[in-house]
């Protein structure tokens, strides 16, 4: 796709976050172990693993959400454990995140969900908090009357998309989705992928998407990892995933499931 | 890095020559340059006199949603003037977010006005259904109630046991200590008082009769009833409101078990065995208080205490105090139900369920004690 001519040679590119030793567990058990992982700017990264391997754990340890036994994170060419809590605060203004659930405020309208953190760290007029939040909320591909809605009276493809909404409130450089695609019927993920390399290209974003959507994977991911034993089993585009050895890599990309997608012709 | 962002303010050069006029734009136009921004797309706006207007991104640092439907509105409103405007220099990537962005107006929402004394007669008015649903709703709802209970009756496989004593551990066991306590201090208050006011007229020792009926007769299950409808009407409603907002009500449903008879018909038994029982446990509780206070105040050694209340008191004394007390578990039982089925998808809505189950639940115990106060005074019990 464009991807080639977005980023010219991989050594040249910008790292964005980079994972180093990172150890991360729960009482006795280790759930991530020496984790290495480079996501580099404007790109959009496709992270697998069996359930229950950690992806979720991985992608919480980045926002700070769950604590790391060793090892460094950088973002954006911070370490996170070296930042004052107001340098925290800007880094976080230059991220965001879909969770899986949406996680949209419930009392709050889905501007109003769009708006809270532009409230929070802007200092916008009204007249500009209004249009920016409904710009926003079309760009995600909502209809305007959907703004008025409270969060329990959407479906899920339109909780995800008002998330993502609210995740792009601040414009940010790095997304991270977890599982940006499950729970929505195949044609509504499908355009969900769209929008989501749409935006990825308008807004130059670096995408880190945790999903296990072997469409997602085919259609919008320049590079895969993939997550196993705690450790990264391999990385690399599709071709790399495909021609992997690995026995779960296999299993995974060339499953029933994974045929079915490849004979669709994606 | 930040201090660097803020340094490049957007700047903005407008010059005419000949024909048109152009905007050369500088420095970084993003969201936390708005103020600026706002005010610069002002100028252009007002800078505009010719028929041309070219906006210059020569030179612009970072361009984010915000620069860009700033500028994109301003063009659309120099076209509504007449004005032909047009972006120049603009970055492919620039160019993309102009393009992606695109002005359009968002309809304003309208706001309807409405006279305040119109407003305030409709919020009486649905106050007023309200209050009306929600006796039918409290009527009805005791009548699905009645009729599980008599279908676990009759088929006593289906009583849930273990849920029970469950709940009563939860409602009961659980809340002693705080109502021994609540129910120790006020019996002691009420006996100083007593003693105080009694003293002026030489009558201290009917302190005992005064403590022994009104803690018996009201104040017993009175403090009782509020403090369960406080500690457990609310987790009560929290716990249906809450499954509820998750599916799990459904999930029983489409099982083949029936809501009332798995969640409710326990939870109001354990309340209408545990009310009494604590009930009682609250009495003794302020009785033992107000016999301390009047041994320290009024010099009633315990023993006299004992007699006199013995004297004061009839065994009717005693029950028409614990009467209350299983219609005090229903109605906070229904309430809290009622007020857990009516929670919504949201956080703010099971908050607000769980308030007016609490409010709901101690209003209606207080008018439910009077009605009962004039019930057996009418029938002099």
């Amino acid at each position: 796709m464009m991807s080639d001519n977005r980023h010219p040679a991989a050594q040249n590119r910008e790292v964005v976050i980079s994972v180093r030793d990172v150890e991360v567990g729960f009482g006795e058990k280790t759930i991530l172990k020496d984790m290495d992982l480079d996501i580099y700017r404007g790109e959009i990264l496709g992270f697998v693993g069996a359930s229950g391997q950690g992806k979720s754990v991985l992608t919480r340890t980045i926002l700070g959400l769950v604590p790391k036994r060793a090892g460094t994170i950088e973002v954006l060419g911070q370490n996170l454990d070296e930042l004052s809590p107001s340098e925290r605060r800007l880094l976080e203004r230059r991220w965001g995140v879909l969770f899986q659930q949406g996680a949209l405020f419930s009392a709050l309208t889905v501007k109003q969900n769009v708006q809270v953190p532009m409230r929070e760290f802007l200092n916008l007029s009204d007249r500009l908090l209004d249009e920016l939040a409904m710009l926003k909320i079309e760009m995600v591909g909502l209809k305007p009357d959907a703004a008025d809605k409270l969060p329990s009276e959407l479906s899920g493809g339109m909780i995800k998309r008002a998330a993502l909404a609210r995740a792009l409130a601040l414009d940010p450089d790095i997304v991270f989705l977890d599982e940006p695609t499950s729970g929505l019927d195949p044609i509504g993920a499908g355009e969900f992928d769209e929008l989501i390399a749409t935006l990825q290209r308008t807004l130059g974003l670096t995408v880190f998407m945790v999903t296990h959507d072997l469409d997602s994977l085919h259609t919008v991911c320049d590079r895969i990892a993939a997550l196993g034993d705690g450790k990264i089993l391999a990385e690399g585009p599709i071709e790399a995933m495909l021609a992997s050895d690995h026995p779960w890599l296999r299993a995974y990309f060339h499953g029933k499931r994974a045929r079915a997608v490849m004979a669709g012709g994606a | 890095m930040a201090q660097s962002i803020l340094a490049q303010e957007p700047q903005v050069e407008i010059e005419g020559a000949g024909d048109k006029v152009t905007a050369r734009l500088a420095g970084h136009w993003i969201a936390e340059n708005s103020e600026r921004v706002e005010s610069l797309a002002a100028e252009i706006t007002g800078g505009a006199d010719q028929h041309r207007m070219i906006i210059d991104l020569g030179r612009v640092g970072r361009l984010d949603t915000l620069g860009a439907w700033v500028l994109d509105r301003t063009r659309h409103e120099l076209g509504e003037r007449g004005l032909a405007a047009d972006f120049a220099n603009a970055s492919p990537e620039q160019q993309i977010l102009l393009d992606e962005v695109a002005y359009r107006g968002f309809q304003e929402q309208k706001v309807v006005k409405r006279s305040k004394v119109i407003d305030f007669l409709v919020d009486v008015g649905k106050t007023v259904h309200e209050a009306g649903r929600d006796l039918v709703g409290g009527v009805a709802f005791l009548g699905e109630l009645v009729s599980a209970l008599l279908r676990v009756i009759l088929n006593p496989k289906r009583f849930r046991g273990t849920a029970v004593v469950n709940q009563l551990e939860q409602i009961a066991y659980r809340g002693v200590p705080i109502i021994v306590l609540i129910s120790f201090l006020v019996g002691c208050i009420i006996s100083q008082q007593g003693i105080f006011q009694l003293q002026r007229f030489g009558a201290t020792p009917f302190v005992v009769d005064l403590i022994g009926i009104l803690v018996l007769r009201e104040l017993g299950v009175l403090l009782t009833s509020i403090m369960v409808a406080g500690r457990s009407g609310s987790a009560f409603t929290a716990e249906i409101g809450s499954m509820k907002m998750r599916e799990e009500i459904d999930a029983l449903r489409v099982m083949g078990l029936d809501p009332i008879e798995v969640l409710i018909v326990p939870r109001i038994l354990a309340l209408v065995i545990g009310l009494p029982l604590l009930t009682f446990i609250s009495s003794i509780a302020a009785l033992s208080g107000g016999g301390l206070t009047a041994w320290i105040y009024g010099d009633i050694s315990p023993d006299v205490y004992l007699s006199r209340l013995k004297a004061a008191l009839a065994l009717n004394t005693f029950f028409v105090g614990l009467i209350k007390a299983p219609f005090m578990a229903l109605v906070i039982g229904i309430i809290a139900t009622l007020e857990g089925v009516a929670v919504e998808g949201s956080a703010e809505s099971l908050g607000r369920h769980v308030t007016s189950s609490v409010v709901k639940a101690i209003f209606m115990v207080i008018v439910l004690d009077g009605l009962f106060a004039m019930f057996f005074a009418a029938i002099r019990y």
